[in-house]
């Protein structure tokens, strides 16, 4: 039972991530029609932003130490941030302490900026091209901007901690009545799902409650009825594509803390990312939604080690597995709509 | 009307016969002038490092060509010397090797065996290569040295630990600097019996690939003949990032020590993921939750962060170390470069001395001439103490350091502490040792190619 409760809390944040990407996805593809392979790298390019932003904030100016030698024996030279000068040493450490939620004001700008640029610079010149024109050219750029980001920040992964104050783990077992230590979970990964469920209710919201979100909606239908009666698609559309470039780079700024980033993070999720688009249904955010969540959390069971014992190798197949179970049977995905890709 | 002598058959005779001539001069140079692989024959002699310039250990390889550069430079007469001027052996001028001019070309391994093999395979055929050298993982170097033996040619392998490197894939032309998996478990068992007890459950996450393997089995060999227990090994996915379902169940085990046999991104992510489980804060069978990392390295440590203070591990060298050999080879790069060499930068610079010495000692490039020399040589001054490269493996035997995740670091280079030097007698093993492949290894036969 905890083994249980255990993997579902694990497949909840994994899913988290997995559906902020699928849903900038889906965004993309349902209002542009693109297949955007360069979604993965928005992904990787917000968790930089997290790296970028800690860096600014630890922006030093070097003053030798006589007191200290450094590795090869000379006065050692300590770097002091610029922040200490500006707002004393304890609140310069707590602003660098919280370098990651603070970068999330930093990456909406930027990935939104990033976005537009993408969009006006590159992708709409591809709209009436077909899928494989559009795959080859947006792998391409994915391909470029992970070159760009290990040119300036190199190859290695660079820890990028969560705030002190959300260090450690929260004992669900002992809350729940089972014994301490058997269920735990980091506050960090507790604080990405409920991030993730705001940023997917918002994004909801937005698209259901407001005008602008009622003709993209109706543009995502019937794109050329909505042009037909004068208002400029293309426009908001273009603001789509920013918006989801936002949200995939928030989903990267904020796992900086769970893994430490680096510049190929974002084609690691970029392929499961697809095949959740896919097994929700090519166009469906509601779809991308719930088969993120879903194939996250068959993923952690997965790689449990009674089921690895009866099913070696399962947890690296599973989720294709899933995905071919489910296309098989429901060819359009989870909640896919009729006449999509299907033309 | 003319005639015209021309006939089908004439022709492909003419050709055979005038291909056949042009041919001959080319073949009996060949065998008569060169008498092994890319025998160098002006001024120049040329070395190739193979490193991996892309991909996810691309700062590894910049550090090793950075090595490898110095160690040119220092072959050819320049700079400082470095452990040149601390090597016991002498044969070593500061005038290239042999008197001929050291040059080198550079090839991308990216950290695949294809493409590893492929760029080997292009500077010894395009480029002349006498000997290769290089890498920053077991796949690339078991792959890259079969392919030097075939092409008769000399392989000083750069970072690689697992066993079977000079184990069951050992070959005449390839020679290790490097330390491997059952040294490391080895040094580390008795420093861990010591620091934990005898009686820990152990919980191994391994990496799904050839050295993960020989890792686990070295540390589970020494570990458990400590008396300690293993509660379950369980293979990690290479291709894993978030190893949170693998290590949410750790505790439910009834483990209280976790050991990660993962290098690379692999060992940083599953370090941050323990850590953040909040593994080290909880006491389990009475006794404090540990973690170990049998392999270190600082390039990696640093990626992991805060989360390596006070973690053991096993490293080939270190930076901090203060025999003169370190020192020298310390004060030759910081000075040059900024910033203290990795033990990979280290064990290349090393092995490119080591064949260089090895050719002045044989008075040849020869292949098998080198491999002579190189074998049962006893060396010091390299920054590892006493060293023998002994000659049944072709793999050397030297101290082994146990290090730690520093509690207080004072740079950002000084991430590990150095626990223990594990004297060599304590990692010595029989050449046929079950975990080296046992009676059936051979080192085959060495090839002069040509």
């Amino acid at each position: 039972m905890e083994a249980i409760i255990l993997q579902i809390l694990n497949g909840l944040d994994k899913g988290s991530a997995y559906a902020l990407i699928a849903l900038g996805l889906t965004l993309i593809f349902g209002t542009l029609g693109v297949v955007n392979f360069a979604h993965g790298a928005l992904f990787m390019i917000g968790a930089f932003c997290a790296v970028t932003l800690s860096r600014i904030l630890t922006l030093s100016y070097t003053v030798v130490d006589e007191t200290k030698t450094d590795f090869l024996g000379n006065p050692a030279k300590v770097d002091v941030p610029y922040v200490y000068d500006l707002f004393g040493q304890a609140t310069g450490d707590a602003i660098i302490d919280w370098a990651v939620p603070l970068s999330i004001l930093f990456a909406i700008p930027v990935m939104m900026v990033i976005g537009f640029v993408m969009e006006r610079g590159l992708i709409k010149h591809f709209y009436t091209r077909p899928h494989a024109d559009q795959i080859l050219v947006t792998f391409g750029l994915a391909i470029v901007l992970q070159e760009v980001i290990k040119y300036f920040y190199g190859a290695n992964p660079i820890p990028t901690p969560a705030p002190q104050a959300f260090t450690g783990s929260f004992d669900f077992g002992a809350a729940l009545g089972f014994d301490p230590n058997l269920i735990i979970y980091p506050y960090w990964r507790i604080i990405y799902f409920v991030f993730a469920a705001i940023i997917i209710g918002a994004v909801f919201a937005f698209l259901q409650f407001t005008t602008f979100g009622m003709v993209v909606r109706a543009g995502m239908a019937d794109r050329e009825t909505v042009g037909l009666l004068g208002i400029n698609i293309d426009r908001r559309f273009t603001i789509m594509f920013g918006l989801a470039a936002a949200v995939a780079g928030l989903a990267g700024v904020m796992y900086t803390p769970i893994n430490s980033p680096n510049y190929h993070m974002g084609m690691d999720f970029l392929v499961l990312s697809f095949v959740v688009v896919v097994v929700g249904g090519m166009g469906s955010l509601p779809g991308a939604v719930l088969a993120g969540f879903l194939l996250g959390i068959l993923e952690s069971f997965a790689s449990m080690r009674e089921v690895l014992a009866v099913l070696p190798g399962l947890n690296q197949i599973i989720i294709y597995l899933v995905a071919i179970i489910i296309l098989l049977t429901r060819p359009r995905g989870l909640m896919g709509r009729k006449g999509v890709m299907e033309e | 009307m003319s005639k015209s002598n021309f006939t089908r058959r004439g022709l492909l005779k003419t050709s055979a016969v005038t291909g056949a001539g042009l041919a001959l001069p080319t073949i009996f140079t060949a065998q008569s002038a060169h008498a092994f692989t890319n025998e160098p024959t002006g001024g120049t002699v040329t070395l190739g490092f193979n490193v991996p310039q892309t991909g996810p250990y691309a700062d590894e390889g910049a550090d090793e060509l950075r090595a490898y550069q110095l160690a040119v430079e220092h072959l050819n007469g320049g700079g400082d010397g470095g452990m040149m001027n601390t090597f016991s052996s002498k044969a070593l001028q500061g005038n290239g090797i042999l008197g001929k001019k050291v040059e080198f070309v550079t090839g991308d391994t990216q950290t695949k065996s294809d493409a590893a093999r492929a760029s080997a395979k292009s500077m010894i055929e395009k480029d002349g290569a006498i000997m290769i050298t290089g890498g920053s993982s077991s796949g690339v170097a078991v792959a890259v040295q079969a392919l030097c033996q075939e092409a008769g040619v000399i392989f000083m392998a750069g970072l690689t630990h697992s066993n079977d490197t000079t184990g069951k894939d050992r070959k005449a032309n390839g020679f290790r600097h490097f330390f491997n998996s059952y040294m490391s478990g080895a040094a580390l068992a008795p420093v861990l019996a010591g620091a934990y007890g005898k009686d820990r459950k152990a919980y191994h996450l391994t990496a799904d690939y050839n050295w993960g393997y020989t890792t686990e089995e070295a540390v589970k060999a020494s570990t458990e003949a400590m008396g300690w227990e293993t509660v379950a090994a369980v293979k990690t996915p290479l291709t894993q990032t978030d190893f949170s379902s693998y290590i949410a169940p750790v505790l439910q085990s009834g483990a209280d020590t976790l050991v990660l046999n993962h290098y690379g991104g692999n060992m940083v992510n599953s370090l941050t993921n323990a850590v953040q489980f909040g593994l080290r804060d909880k006491q389990v069978n009475g006794k404090d939750f540990q973690i170990i990392v049998p392999l270190y390295s600082r390039l990696m440590a640093k990626g992991a962060g805060a989360n390596v203070k006070g973690i053991f591990g096993s490293t080939n060298w270190h930076w901090s170390l203060t025999d003169e050999g370190s020192k020298a080879f310390v004060k030759s790069f910081g000075t040059k470069y900024g910033f203290p060499p990795s033990q990979a930068a280290h064990t290349t610079y090393v092995q490119t001395l080591l064949y260089a010495d090895a050719v002045e000692r044989a008075g040849s490039f020869a292949p098998c001439a080198v491999a002579e020399a190189l074998e049962d040589y006893e060396f010091d001054g390299l920054g590892n103490g006493k060293t023998l490269y002994r000659g049944a493996d072709h793999q050397c035997f030297k101290d082994v350091l146990v290090v730690k995740g520093k509690e207080n670091p004072s740079s950002e280079f000084d991430l590990l502490e150095i626990v223990e030097v594990t004297p060599v007698e304590q990692v010595m093993y029989q050449p046929d040792h079950p975990q080296m492949g046992g009676a059936e290894a051979s080192l085959g036969s060495c090839n002069n190619g040509a």
